[in-house]
C-alpha cells in the first residue's frame, strides 16, 4: 500500500511529489500520457508572474507570490533554465493609467517588492521597439521567465530519484474508497494508498467527483490559449515580459522573450469543451497576430517558425481549489491551476505537502537529494566545457540538431536519465532538438536512429507523444510497396551510424 | 591546424570550390557534417541533373560522384563527421569545428568558403492551423527517410506545394506504394518544372490543385486528413469550399531557406532578398576572407549553376590567399547581388487532350508539343523547339517510355540503401512490374556506380544499375 498516490505528472503533480519526498513516504505518481509534462504544463506563457496580479487574500496571491519568491533558488538547486527579465504592463491609453495604479497597489498588497509606474520616455530606453500607443507602463522587476519544460522534468527527476514512482500511460478510470484510504482503477492496474492528490488538470474535475458527494462536484472548463513562436532572430525584440492592459479588443497578449531567446507571443483565450481540443485556427493566430501589435512596433511575422495551443485548467471560482476534499479524507485537490499555476508551482508543492504532513505525520526522508544536475547543453557550454564533455563522450561532438545545436552526447543523455525520453517530443522538451527554425526536418530521421538503438525497439515503434503518433510504417511494409501484407521478420537493422 | 582554405560544406558547392581552387594551387580543407560528400544530391535519387555541366542527364548521386571522384584524384583533405561550429573572418580566418576523433578543435586558415547549402521551410513558417499530430515532413525529410534508410512515412499523403521536390516526391512516394491524395498549390502555377507536373503527377493519375492550400490539419495523434480550400486572388481561403481529404501523411514543399547560421555568426551582412550573405563580384562576404557560394548564397534552380557559382568562389578565395600571403590588400568594392533564378511558373494548358497536346519531358523547357495522326497512320509533330521534342513526341504517341529511379536494399553496407536507375526507358506499362523488382530484391555491399543489379529488368531489356556506391561495412 502507498502512502501517497498523486494523480498527474504535470507541475503541480511534480512539485508535489517533490517536495514529499523529503519525507519517509511511499509515493506514486499516475500519469496517462507517456511522459511528464503533457497537459498544461507543456503549453503556456512559460511566465513566472510576479504576482500583482491576483486578487488579495486569495490563494493565487498568496501561491503566487511565493512561488515566485521560491522559483529562483529552485532553478539553482534544480538547475533548470529560469531568467528575471521583469515585466511590464502596458497601458495604451492616458486615462487607463489609473488602472495601473490599481494594479500597483494590489500588488502592494499581496506584498510583490519593487513595483513602479514608468512613462513612455523611460520605457522606451528600456524597450526601444515598443508599439507607438504605450503610453506608460507598470514595470515589476521580480516578474521572471521559465522553461516549463525544463521546471516540470527536474522535479519530476529529482522526485524520482528520491524514491518516488512514475507511472505512465496509466489512466485513473475510478477511486474506491477503502478502509485506509483509497483505491485507483486504472487500465494498468490498481493502486491503493493513504491519501490521494488530485492533480490532474482539465481532468481533475473528473478525478474530483469519482470520490465527492454530490453537492460537492466541480467543474474545470478548458481554457484555450493559441501562441506564436518566433525565430531567435526576433528574440531581441522585447527584453521584458510585456502584457497589455485590456482595451476593447478585449483582454490582451503578451510578447516575451523565452529563457532559450525566442520570441512568444499570445495566448487567445477561449472556453471549449473538449478536453483534448489543442488545435489552433486561422482567426486565433491572427488575433494573437493584431494584438501583439499594440505591444511592439513591428511583430515578426516572417520569423515564426511554429504555433500551439495549450488548455488552462480553470474552475468556477476564480481560485485555485486546493485542500482536503469535504467528506473524503486523505484526498487532496490541487484543481483549477489556471495561470498562475506555473509561477506557483514551488509553492504549490510546499504547500499541499504540508497539508498531507500534517494528515500522514510521515519522519523526514534522511536520504533526500535535494540538487538534480541538468542535461549539459553543448550550445551554451563555453569553450573549456565542450572539450571537457567530448573527452568524456565523443558524442558530445556529433551534433544532430543543427539549428539548436544539439548533440548525440546530450540525446543519448536524456533518453538514459531517470525518467528518460522515449518519445521525439521527449528528446525535444529535455534537450531542444527539433526546437529550432527547422523544426525537427533535418534531425527527425537521426532522432529516430538514436531513440530506436537505445531503447531496443524498431524506428517504426517510435511516437512522437503518445501511441499511434508514429513516424513510420514497419519496415516489411516498406519493401512491400506500403501494402499491408506478410513478409518475413527483419533481418538486421541498424547499420553505419557513424561508421567511419 | 593551419591551412590556405577551409570550405565548409562538402556538397556541389563545396566540392567544385574545392577543386578549383585546388586548381589554383591553394592548399584546401573540406569540412563535411555527414559521413560522406555529396551533401543532398546524395537523396536526389532522380535524374535530371548534369545536362549542363556534363551535357547528359544524370540523378543526384551519379553527379556528386563525379565531383567526389575528382576530389579523391585530387587528394583534397576532407574532414567527414564534422561540424564547423563557428567562423571568424580576419587574417586568418578562425574556425572552430568539433568531431568525435579530434574533439573541439581550431583551424587558421587564409580564406573560408561557405558552402552549407539550404533547408525547407518548415510547417511553422506556413503557420497551417490545427493540430500538431506526427505525419508531418517536409519534402526532404521524407525523401532522406524513403531514398537513404529505406523507410516508409505513410500510406496516404497529400502534397502540399508544387514546387519540383513536392513533384518529385509524390511521384516517389507512388512508386514505394503509397497513394498520393493530390498535390495542393496556393498558388494558380505551379513552381515545379512542367516536365515534373507531366513524368510525376501526371504518369500517376495525382490531381494538381493550383489555387488551393491546406487550411486545416486534424488528428491528434498521427495525421487523419486536412481540410482543403479553395484561395481567392488576395490567397486567403474562400469559405464554403473545404473538402476533407483523409490522409495519414502530409508532406511540405514549400520553399527553401539558405541556411546561413554560421554566416550571420562570423558578421556577414545579410541580404533580405536572397536570404543569403551580401557579396562582392568576388562572392566575398562582408566578414574579412570569407566567401560564399551555392545554396547558401541563394536558392539556386540548377546544381549545374551552383557548380558553375562555386568554381568562381573558389578561384577568387585561391586568388585572395595568395594576394594575403603577398600582402597585398584589396577593396572590398561593391555589393553585387547575385542573379536570382526566374521563378517557375509551370501551367499546363487547360483541357488539353492528353492524346494530342504533349509536353515534352526531355528538358526542364518543357515544349509543348501537338501531335496529329494522319490519315495514312503516319504522325505529324509541331511545336517541338529540338530533335529530342520530336523523338519524345513519336514516342509517346506509339510506345511511351519513362526511365525509372529508385533505390534498392543494401547487405553487408556502411548504408542502408543504393540508388539505382534504369538505364534508359523501359515501356511506361512495366514501370510497376519493374518497381517491384527493385523493392523486393537486395544487394550485397560492396557497390559502385554504374554496377549493373538487375539486368533485363521485368523482361524489358533494360538493366538496372547503380547510381550511387556503397562501400562494406567498416570501409571508409
Amino acid at each position: 500500500m502507498l502512502d501517497v498516490l498523486i494523480i498527474g505528472a504535470g507541475a503541480s503533480g511534480c512539485a508535489v511529489a517533490r517536495e514529499l519526498s523529503r519525507k519517509k513516504l511511499k509515493i506514486a505518481v499516475l500519469e496517462k500520457n507517456a511522459d511528464v509534462c503533457e497537459g498544461t504544463s507543456k503549453a503556456n506563457s512559460g511566465i513566472v508572474h510576479a504576482g500583482f496580479d491576483a486578487e488579495p487574500g486569495s490563494l493565487k496571491a498568496k501561491l503566487n507570490v511565493r512561488g515566485s519568491l521560491l522559483m529562483k533558488a529552485l532553478s539553482e538547486e534544480l538547475d533548470f533554465p529560469y531568467r528575471q527579465n521583469g515585466s511590464l504592463v502596458l497601458c495604451f491609453e492616458e486615462r487607463d493609467q489609473v488602472r495601473l495604479e490599481e494594479l500597483r497597489e494590489r500588488g502592494i498588497q499581496n506584498g510583490v517588492e519593487g513595483l513602479r509606474i514608468l512613462g513612455r520616455e523611460e520605457l522606451l530606453s528600456m524597450e526601444p521597439e515598443i508599439g507607438e500607443k504605450v503610453t506608460a507602463a507598470l514595470y515589476a522587476p521580480t516578474g521572471a521567465i521559465v522553461c516549463p519544460f525544463g521546471l516540470t522534468i527536474a522535479l519530476a527527476e529529482n522526485a524520482a530519484v528520491n524514491g518516488v514512482s512514475f507511472h505512465f500511460q496509466t489512466q485513473v478510470e475510478e477511486i474506491r474508497k477503502t478502509e485506509n484510504g483509497y483505491e485507483a482503477i486504472t487500465n494498468r492496474g490498481s493502486f491503493s494508498a493513504k491519501a490521494v492528490v488530485n492533480a490532474a488538470g482539465v481532468y481533475a474535475d473528473e478525478i474530483h467527483n469519482m470520490v465527492c458527494g454530490s453537492g460537492e462536484r466541480i467543474r474545470i472548463t478548458p481554457r484555450k490559449g493559441e501562441y506564436l513562436l518566433c525565430d531567435k532572430k526576433a528574440g531581441n525584440l522585447a527584453a521584458h515580459t510585456l502584457f497589455q492592459l485590456p482595451t476593447a479588443l478585449g483582454k490582451g497578449v503578451l510578447v516575451t522573450p523565452t529563457v532559450h531567446g525566442n520570441l512568444l507571443l499570445g495566448p487567445t483565450a477561449e472556453d471549449i469543451s473538449d478536453k483534448e481540443g489543442v488545435s489552433t485556427t486561422a482567426d486565433g493566430l491572427s488575433r494573437v497576430m493584431e494584438k501583439a501589435s499594440l505591444s511592439i512596433k513591428s511583430v515578426p511575422g516572417r520569423e515564426v517558425i511554429t504555433s500551439f495551443a495549450g488548455l488552462r485548467a480553470k474552475g468556477e471560482t476564480g481560485d485555485f481549489i486546493i485542500g482536503r476534499v469535504k467528506g473524503a479524507p486523505g484526498f487532496f485537490d490541487v484543481a483549477g491551476m489556471e495561470s498562475p499555476g506555473l509561477s506557483c508551482a514551488p509553492a504549490v508543492g510546499e504547500y499541499v505537502a504540508e497539508l498531507i504532513s500534517d494528515y500522514l505525520k510521515p519522519e523526514d526522508n534522511p536520504g533526500f537529494v535535494s540538487v538534480r544536475k541538468g542535461i549539459p547543453s553543448m550550445a551554451l557550454a563555453s569553450k573549456q566545457e565542450r572539450q571537457r564533455l567530448i573527452s568524456e563522450n565523443p558524442a558530445y561532438a556529433n551534433v544532430i540538431c543543427r539549428c539548436e545545436m544539439v548533440t548525440e552526447g546530450e540525446i543519448l543523455a536524456a533518453i538514459r536519465r531517470p525518467l528518460g525520453a522515449k518519445t521525439t517530443d521527449g528528446i525535444k522538451r529535455r534537450v531542444r532538438a527539433g526546437m529550432g527554425r527547422c523544426q525537427a526536418g533535418f534531425c527527425t530521421p537521426k532522432v529516430l536512429e538514436i531513440l530506436a538503438e537505445e531503447l531496443g525497439i524498431g524506428e517504426d515503434q517510435i511516437q512522437k507523444a503518445q501511441e499511434g503518433s508514429y513516424y513510420l510504417l514497419p519496415e516489411e511494409e516498406a519493401e512491400n510497396g506500403g501494402m499491408r501484407k506478410q513478409k518475413k521478420p527483419e533481418a538486421s537493422r541498424k547499420e553505419g551510424r557513424d561508421s567511419i | 591546424m593551419r591551412t590556405d582554405l577551409v570550405i565548409i560544406g562538402g556538397g556541389p558547392a563545396g566540392m567544385a570550390a574545392a577543386l578549383s581552387a585546388h586548381e589554383q594551387g591553394a592548399g584546401v580543407l573540406i569540412l563535411e557534417r555527414d559521413r560522406e560528400l555529396g551533401g543532398i544530391l546524395n537523396q536526389c535519387i532522380h535524374n535530371g541533373f548534369g545536362l549542363h555541366t556534363f551535357g547528359e542527364e544524370l540523378t543526384g548521386p551519379e553527379y556528386a560522384d563525379r565531383y567526389v571522384k575528382r576530389v579523391r584524384q585530387a587528394q583534397i583533405p576532407c574532414l567527414y563527421n564534422t561540424i564547423a561550429v563557428d567562423v571568424q573572418g580576419g587574417n586568418p580566418c578562425r574556425i572552430t569545428a568539433m568531431n568525435r576523433r579530434q574533439g573541439l578543435f581550431e583551424i587558421e586558415a587564409g580564406a573560408v568558403v561557405l558552402a552549407m547549402g539550404c533547408r525547407e521551410r518548415p510547417r511553422g513558417a506556413m503557420n497551417i492551423p490545427g493540430c500538431r499530430p506526427s505525419g508531418i515532413y517536409s519534402a526532404g525529410t521524407a525523401q532522406r527517410l524513403v531514398n537513404m534508410e529505406g523507410r516508409m512515412p505513410g500510406r496516404e499523403v497529400v502534397v502540399l506545394g508544387s514546387g519540383d521536390i513536392g513533384l518529385i516526391m509524390a511521384r516517389r512516394m507512388s512508386l514505394q506504394g503509397a497513394k498520393v491524395k493530390l498535390v495542393a498549390e496556393i498558388m494558380p502555377y505551379s513552381g515545379g518544372l512542367k516536365r515534373n507536373i507531366v513524368q510525376c503527377l501526371d504518369d500517376f493519375g495525382i490531381p494538381l490543385r493550383l489555387g488551393h492550400t491546406v487550411s486545416e490539419i486534424h488528428g491528434k495523434n498521427r495525421v487523419e486528413a486536412v481540410t482543403l480550400v479553395k484561395v481567392d486572388e488576395a490567397l486567403k481561403p474562400i469559405a464554403g469550399t473545404e473538402e476533407y481529404i483523409a490522409c495519414d501523411t502530409i508532406l511540405l514543399s514549400c520553399g527553401l531557406i539558405p541556411e546561413n547560421e554560421l554566416s550571420e555568426s562570423a558578421g556577414a551582412r545579410m541580404d533580405s532578398v536572397t536570404q543569403g550573405p551580401v557579396v562582392n563580384a568576388a562572392l566575398e562576404t562582408t566578414a574579412e576572407g570569407i566567401f560564399a557560394c551555392g545554396n547558401v548564397l541563394h536558392v539556386h534552380d540548377l546544381v549545374d549553376n551552383v557548380s558553375k557559382e562555386a568554381e568562381k568562389a573558389g578561384a577568387f578565395a585561391a586568388a585572395y590567399v595568395k594576394e594575403r600571403m603577398a600582402g597585398e590588400r584589396r577593396e572590398w568594392g561593391q555589393a553585387v547581388r547575385p542573379k536570382l533564378p526566374d521563378k517557375t511558373r509551370s501551367v499546363l494548358p487547360e483541357g488539353r487532350d492528353a492524346g494530342k497536346t504533349l509536353i515534352c519531358i526531355g528538358c526542364p523547357v518543357g515544349c509543348l508539343i501537338t501531335a496529329q495522326k494522319n490519315s495514312d497512320g503516319s504522325l505529324s509533330i509541331s511545336g517541338n523547339t529540338c530533335k529530342k521534342g520530336e523523338e519524345y513526341a513519336r514516342n509517346e504517341m506509339t510506345a511511351p517510355r519513362r526511365s525509372v529511379t529508385s533505390f534498392m536494399k543494401v547487405e553487408g553496407g556502411g548504408c542502408r540503401t543504393v540508388s539505382v536507375k534504369t538505364r534508359g526507358g523501359i515501356p511506361k506499362d512495366k514501370i510497376w512490374q519493374c518497381m517491384e523488382e527493385i523493392r523486393t530484391k537486395t544487394v550485397k555491399a560492396p557497390v559502385k556506380v554504374g554496377d549493373v543489379l538487375i539486368a533485363d529488368v521485368a523482361g524489358t531489356g533494360v538493366d538496372v544499375t547503380a547510381t550511387s556506391n556503397a562501400q562494406e561495412k567498416g570501409e571508409v
